[in-house]
């Protein structure tokens, strides 16, 4: 009987035959803390006289309250600047980026076992690493003795067909499954994607989808290692870390679910659940206060380069704000070397330094009451940025930045066209706005590997 | 082990971003103070009025979100015995039993706000004495139960210096 990937990656690192529902014990590759988890648990390996690092990679992110807008969380800082002194571990400073970003850019690869103490670390499952998030004592405890221990879990294989309209991006697709599938609908599974429209899909965007899979209660979101795979980690300077990894033929799913990606509409989460998903017609009216652009989710270059090209020559709704956030130190030198933060600054926006910025509350954005975000993070829970009384819904980029334009929650697609043909003679839905013209995902792709990348550190 | 308390009752999709908000980041070094938070935004009086005992009842996917070992560690220290709730999310249950915090998976529908409950641990029966009725919940599983047992994983691996799962 054939092997889903979480149950081939898993077998190779625990050296037996593990399927769907064995409790075994697995090598870790990476183990990784960010500033709001790591002191907790070096605070725990001290108490078990434990301090030392024994997984390949052993990183501490500082990427949540960066800069630290308190005393407190400064200490914490100090906490983990200390730890990584005395045991050799990696420290990502301010400055670096967010944990999830930078564990694709630098770290995770095809086959690794990797966990961090942070609920979206399955979003390195996209390079074909069995990927995800654990609370600060398993972290600690797999950090220092270089192993954990996991229950195999079942899969959900998600085969998606079919090319996004205009407009409409991965994370409209995640945000539909989420909507179709609820908060829990994949608790303690393994989501794997795949089919054609995966299979052209890039990099950037397959991140996307795997740092979601946990909003639908999965342990990880897996895709499988292919030539995307390897022009990615070749333009980070990483070829040789690249492998192919697929699942078997033959391997057996709890579930398969098809969706025809061409009739997928851009979609907006509702406060407060990410499950509470709706097409975007049905948000007409909504005005913001705030929109967010960035996060682990969509802070990516190929995320900034779509909103930059809708707001390029415009500028925001005079009633909101808008905040860019790249998501790592690279993406906010791609985007200076781009252009793309003259582009923002003109349209209004405020940048920040790259990190987890206003997604979770700490600083960088927190709203009002009654305040409504338009963010293209991956939660919009009560309380998430910072107050109870604010209100968040959740968008792909291109939703975000047109809607920064129009100050309420709008759809892309009335300004995104495919192609020369469109763009060119084809009609305006809205015809006070200029359409923008999109080369295919393909082309996109092409012109991402092609692109200088700085080389690894 | 019989439990004895008070029941708390919430609803669904208790996410640790309502059990320990955000804003209180800057407390997560300082979790006797962060303990005076727990679930504020779920219920403002819950952490003042609850009693050493009580338990926390919800519905489905209690713990969902973060990976905030910070959650299930101030339930615990706001003196929670146990939580019941008919699902958990899966970071959040494993994080409880690491940290200590027994989860009790049954149909909390026959549970109300201030019911008195007998749980116990061995047994999984759940004795509703407001109502007089019994409940029976979903065992832990066997890797899981030994890591209670010992007192959270830090003393698990204090007493086995490994995992010591079947």
């Amino acid at each position: 009987m054939g092997k889903t990937l979480a149950e081939k990656i898993l077998s190779a690192k625990c050296g037996e035959d593990a399927r769907a529902g064995d409790i075994v014990v697995a090598q870790v590759d990476v183990a990784a803390f960010q500033d709001g988890t790591g002191p907790l648990g070096v605070r725990q390996l001290q108490k078990m006289n434990l301090e030392k690092v024994k997984a390949p990679y052993s990183i501490l992110f500082i990427d949540h309250a960066a800069p630290s807008p308190r005393k407190e969380l400064s200490n914490d800082h100090i906490l983990l600047r200390t730890f990584a002194q005395k045991t050799g571990a990696i420290l990502s400073d301010v400055g670096d980026g967010v944990i999830h970003q930078r564990l694709v850019e630098d770290f995770a690869k095809p086959g690794d076992v990797v966990i961090g103490a942070d609920s979206h670390s399955c979003t390195s499952g996209a390079l074909g690493a069995f990927a995800t998030g654990m609370g600060s004592t398993d972290v600690a405890i797999g950090m220092a003795m270089g192993k954990t221990w996991f229950k195999v879990p079942e899969t959900f294989r998600v085969e998606a067909t079919g090319t996004f309209q205009p407009g409409v991006f991965s994370k409209d697709l995640i945000l539909y499954l989420i909507g179709m599938l609820g908060a829990d609908g994949a608790t303690y599974k393994a989501l794997e994607f795949g089919g054609p429209t995966i299979d052209t899909m890039s990099m950037e965007s397959r991140f996307t989808l795997s740092n979601m899979a946990v909003e639908a209660g999965a342990k990880t979101g897996l895709i499988a290692s292919d030539k995307i795979t390897k022009a990615y980690l070749q333009s980070r300077g990483r070829l040789k870390e690249w492998r192919p990894l697929t699942p078997d033929k033959d391997a057996q799913y709890e579930r398969v679910i098809k969706i025809d990606a061409g009739k997928i509409v851009p979609q907006v989460a509702f406060p407060h659940t990410v499950d509470n998903t709706k097409p975007i017609d049905q948000t007409k009216g909504i005005k913001i206060d705030q929109v967010f652009i960035g996060t682990c989710t969509n802070g990516r270059i190929e995320d900034l380069k779509i909103a930059a090209k809708i707001l390029k020559g415009k500028k925001r709704a005079p009633h909101s704000r808008l905040i860019v956030c790249p998501a790592s130190r690279d993406v906010y030198l791609d985007a200076i070397k781009l252009g793309l933060l003259e582009i923002f600054v003109r349209a209004g926006a405020s940048i920040m330094g790259p990190g987890c910025g206003a997604c979770v509350g700490v600083h960088e954005g927190i709203l009002g009451d009654k305040e409504v975000c338009l963010s293209s993070a991956n939660r919009n829970f009560k309380g998430r940025m910072g107050n109870p009384e604010g209100f968040i819904y959740l968008a792909s980029p291109a939703t975000c930045a047109y809607s920064a334009i129009t100050g309420e929650i709008s759809d892309p697609r009335k300004i995104i066209v495919r192609g020369q043909n469109k763009a060119g003679k084809g009609k305006s839905p809205d015809k006070k706005v200029r359409m923008l013209k999109f080369s295919s995902a393909s082309k996109m792709r092409e012109n991402f590997a092609k692109a200088k990348r700085p080389k690894k550190k | 082990m019989v439990l004895k308390g008070k029941v708390w009752k919430f609803g669904d999709s208790i996410s640790t971003d309502l059990i320990c908000p955000g804003r209180y980041f800057h407390l997560r070094s300082n979790l006797p103070e962060l303990a005076t938070h727990v679930l504020e935004d779920a219920d403002p009086e819950f952490a003042s009025k609850v009693a050493k005992g009580d338990f926390v009842v919800a519905r489905n996917n209690f713990g969902l979100g973060s990976s905030r070992e910070h959650a299930p560690t101030i339930i615990k220290l706001a003196g929670v015995s146990a939580v019941l709730a008919k699902s958990f999310a899966r970071i959040f249950y494993r994080n409880a039993i690491n940290v200590g915090l027994p989860l009790i998976e049954c149909d909390t529908d026959k549970i109300d706000q201030g019911d008195e409950l007998e749980v116990d641990l061995v047994t999984g029966i759940i004795k509703n004495k407001t109502k007089g009725i019994e409940l029976k919940s979903r065992p832990l599983p066997k890797a899981m139960l030994n890591i209670l047992n010992d007192g959270g994983l830090v003393a698990h691996i204090k007493k086995h210096r490994d995992f010591k799962l079947d």
